[in-house]
């Protein structure tokens, strides 16, 4: 089993995440950066199925230099190898360049029988990623699993909703993405923290990856953010005073939520 | 500075401390609960293999990689801080330093994992830091150990997880001095039992019991080290002992200062957040300062131990400095925390009852005093 997970660093959701004033592009510079949760699930199921069928886990990141902390983290939990793909020309890249740019990365790598994705990440939240890699390799999507199974040639997952659970079944090669019920992922141990300083890191520049620079970035990007305005801070709780008619109040503010 | 791997680790374990052991600590300790959950989880993690080698089931890693982990499990929680350091430095490490290859195979690695804990028995009812006082007793019978006694305060020695006991006792007296060695006693076995958990102060999760052996035998083969040497054995492993609680003793002063820093920006008094005044500023900093320079201590303590170096003094003043700086550091950020500082749900709170013991175990700090003045040949 050839195992990609794609990965992706991202301004922790504990400290403040703010956009840049010159281009609206996330200020990553400023944030803490941490490799997102979804992603360490989706290592962590990577590493499952290795440990159970044998194989070998690459980690595929596109992202700034420092995104090299987020690769580390993941070969420390157990990953093999990880192909970083960074250069300045990506900054501000959309959702669909960055998938073609994902992809062609993948296509570098040789056989591969299973690619792995958050559903979606913390920052960008487009939850599209998988599907759209998965439409330019021209192979099976299989989204929002909260459960995967390899057996032989086919992959099976439990795909959930809000409204169901759906199970889908699709032969290898595929692309998955996973939610945050799959699984907990591990930290990484002494041990694999040094294993990890030996395990070979492939740093891409769009040339070596054979990218067009006119294929990524601010300029081409198929759709650009213009205004942004930060979520306005949150009001005060409302106070319910039980004057014998408290449940009456509750229910009366659930329904004007249409939280009931 | 730390190296990549070391900072790796730290970061790892401060981690799992703030997602893993802050949400549920409050509530076990509140209930005396032993941490058999979190324990598992630091298991899976290498912790409890962090200083031994690979073929026992160890990370590879070395005692400040143990030492680093501590500070920042016990920035969160000494309990589960404490379960370690004893399972690690008291526990295994004496089998690792002085078992045979067969006894290493037999111990080492379940004690690695974390699935299985180990405790150490030096203390007795009758006198801790006389460690020499020892009355506990094992006389020699046919292929077999022949123990009596008790001891008391042993950490990890009643868990459901407990795999071994190595205890001091007299196995004879040479040149008419008293002959101190020490022996394996695997929980559970005949002849030992265990008191209740005692009701502590501070650290309510871990497990601290007395021992009481009677008639308990065990195979002439369970002798850890040489006999009569285990007087010298403890000793090395005490000082040891003691880079580790300092680390435990800064991870608690640094836990104190955390929970300052954002409580003074957020809690008003008077019209202003109380971190604009100057008598919290100062509080704040002063810990800051006891923090730092107690690390430091610990930092060159264990420096001087992994480069083969005499430590003992060393060791000596990182305990007493940082469990000085953790004292007071409890005390300052429960004044801070004025009245939510005395209520058992706030972690300072937890830290105030949790930082008393430090000048206790392993050493009190006038013992540490003792062998600091001693070693400059003073007494
Ligand atoms: C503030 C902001 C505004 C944005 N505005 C737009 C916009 O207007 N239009 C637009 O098209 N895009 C926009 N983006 C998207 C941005 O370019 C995304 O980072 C990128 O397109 C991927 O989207 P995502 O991370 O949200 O993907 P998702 O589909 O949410 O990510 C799912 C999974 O895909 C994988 N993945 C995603 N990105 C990478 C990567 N770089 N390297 C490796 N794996 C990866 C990971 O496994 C991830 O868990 C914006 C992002 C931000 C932060
Ligand atoms: C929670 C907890 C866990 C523990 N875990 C373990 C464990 O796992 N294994 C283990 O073996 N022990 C353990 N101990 C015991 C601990 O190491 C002893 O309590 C400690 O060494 C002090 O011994 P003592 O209690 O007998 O005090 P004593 O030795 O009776 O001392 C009483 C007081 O006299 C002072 N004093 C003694 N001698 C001198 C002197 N010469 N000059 C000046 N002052 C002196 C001491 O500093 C102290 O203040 C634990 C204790 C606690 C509280």
């Amino acid at each position: 089993m050839n195992i990609v997970v794609l990965i992706k660093q991202v301004p922790d959701t504990w400290s403040a995440r703010t956009l840049a004033d010159s281009d609206h592009t996330l200020d990553r510079a400023s944030a803490d950066v941490v490799l997102d949760e979804i992603n360490e699930r989706a290592v962590e199921e990577a590493l499952k199925i290795k440990e159970a069928d044998g194989g070998e886990v690459t980690v595929v990141t596109m992202g700034p230099q420092r995104a090299a902390d987020a690769v580390r983290k993941a070969l420390s939990m157990g990953a093999d190898k990880a192909v970083h793909l960074s250069d300045e020309g990506l900054h501000g890249s959309c959702a669909v360049q960055t998938a073609k740019a994902l992809a062609t990365v993948i296509g570098t790598l040789g056989d591969v029988d299973l690619i792995i994705a958050g559903n979606e990440a913390t920052d960008g939240t487009v939850g599209a990623i998988a599907a759209m890699v998965a439409d330019v390799l021209g192979l099976p999507d299989l989204t929002h699993a909260r459960k995967v199974t390899v057996e032989g040639r086919t992959v099976t997952v439990e795909r959930e909703t809000d409204d169901a659970i759906t199970v889908l079944r699709a032969d290898l090669p595929a692309v998955i993405s996973v939610n945050e019920k799959i699984n907990e992922p591990r930290y990484p141990s002494f041990k694999g923290i040094m294993a990890a300083k030996k395990k070979p890191v492939a740093t891409l520049s769009l040339a070596d990856a054979g990218i067009e620079r006119i294929a990524v970035g601010l300029a081409t990007a198929t759709s650009t953010v213009i205004e942004s305005t930060p979520r306005p801070p949150r009001l005060a709780g409302q106070v319910v005073t039980d004057e014998g008619d408290g449940a009456a109040k509750l229910a009366e503010y659930l329904i004007g939520q249409k939280l009931i | 500075m730390l190296s990549e791997e070391h900072a790796a680790l730290r970061a790892t374990v401060e981690e799992f401390a703030r997602k893993e052991v802050a949400p549920v600590i409050a509530d076990l300790y509140e209930h005396d609960t032993f941490p058999y959950a979190l324990v598992a989880k630091m298991g899976a993690m290498g912790l409890f293999g962090l200083p031994f080698p690979e073929e026992y089931g160890g990370m590879g890693g070395d005692y400040f990689a143990l030492c680093l982990a501590l500070e920042e499990l016990a920035r969160v929680d000494s309990s589960v801080a404490i379960t370690l350091e004893d399972s690690v430095s008291l526990g295994a490490m004496p089998i690792f330093r002085y078992g045979t290859g067969e006894q290493k195979q037999r111990w080492l690695p379940e004690l690695c994992t974390g699935q299985r804990l180990g405790a150490f028995g030096l203390t007795e009812p009758g006198g801790g830091s006389d460690a020499g006082a020892t009355r506990t007793t094992a006389r020699c019978e046919g292929d077999e150990w022949v123990i009596n006694g008790s001891k008391a305060f042993i950490t990890n020695s009643g868990t459901d997880v407990t795999s071994v006991v190595t205890v001091t006792a007299i196995t004879g007296v040479s040149g008419g001095r008293k002959e101190i060695s020490t022996i394996m006693v695997p929980a559970g076995h005949p002849g030992f039992t265990v008191s209740a958990n005692y009701s502590k102060v501070g650290w309510r999760c871990s497990d601290t019991r007395g021992l009481f052996f009677d008639d308990c035998r065990v195979p002439l083969s369970n002798l850890l080290g040489e006999r009569g040497r285990g007087y010298a054995q403890f000793l090395a492993i005490l000082d040891e002992g003691r880079i580790a609680i300092a680390a435990l003793g800064v991870g608690l002063a640094q836990g104190c200062i955390d929970e300052c820093v954002s409580y003074a920006q957020q809690r008003h008094a008077f019209g202003h957040a109380i971190g604009s005044y100057q008598a919290i500023q100062f509080k704040i900093a002063d810990m800051e300062t006891r923090a730092h320079a107690a690390r430091l201590t610990y930092y060159h303590a264990a420096e001087r131990m992994l480069r083969g170096e005499p430590f003992k003094k060393e060791a000596a003043i990182a305990k007493l400095v940082s469990s000085n700086a953790a004292m007071d550091n409890a005390r300052d950020a429960t004044q801070v925390f004025g009245g939510y500082g005395f209520m058992n749900e706030y972690p300072v709170a937890r830290f105030y009852r949790d930082a008393k013991v430090l000048e206790i175990g392993e050493g009190t700090s006038e013992v540490q005093r003792i062998l600091i003045a001693r070693h400059l040949g003073v007494g």
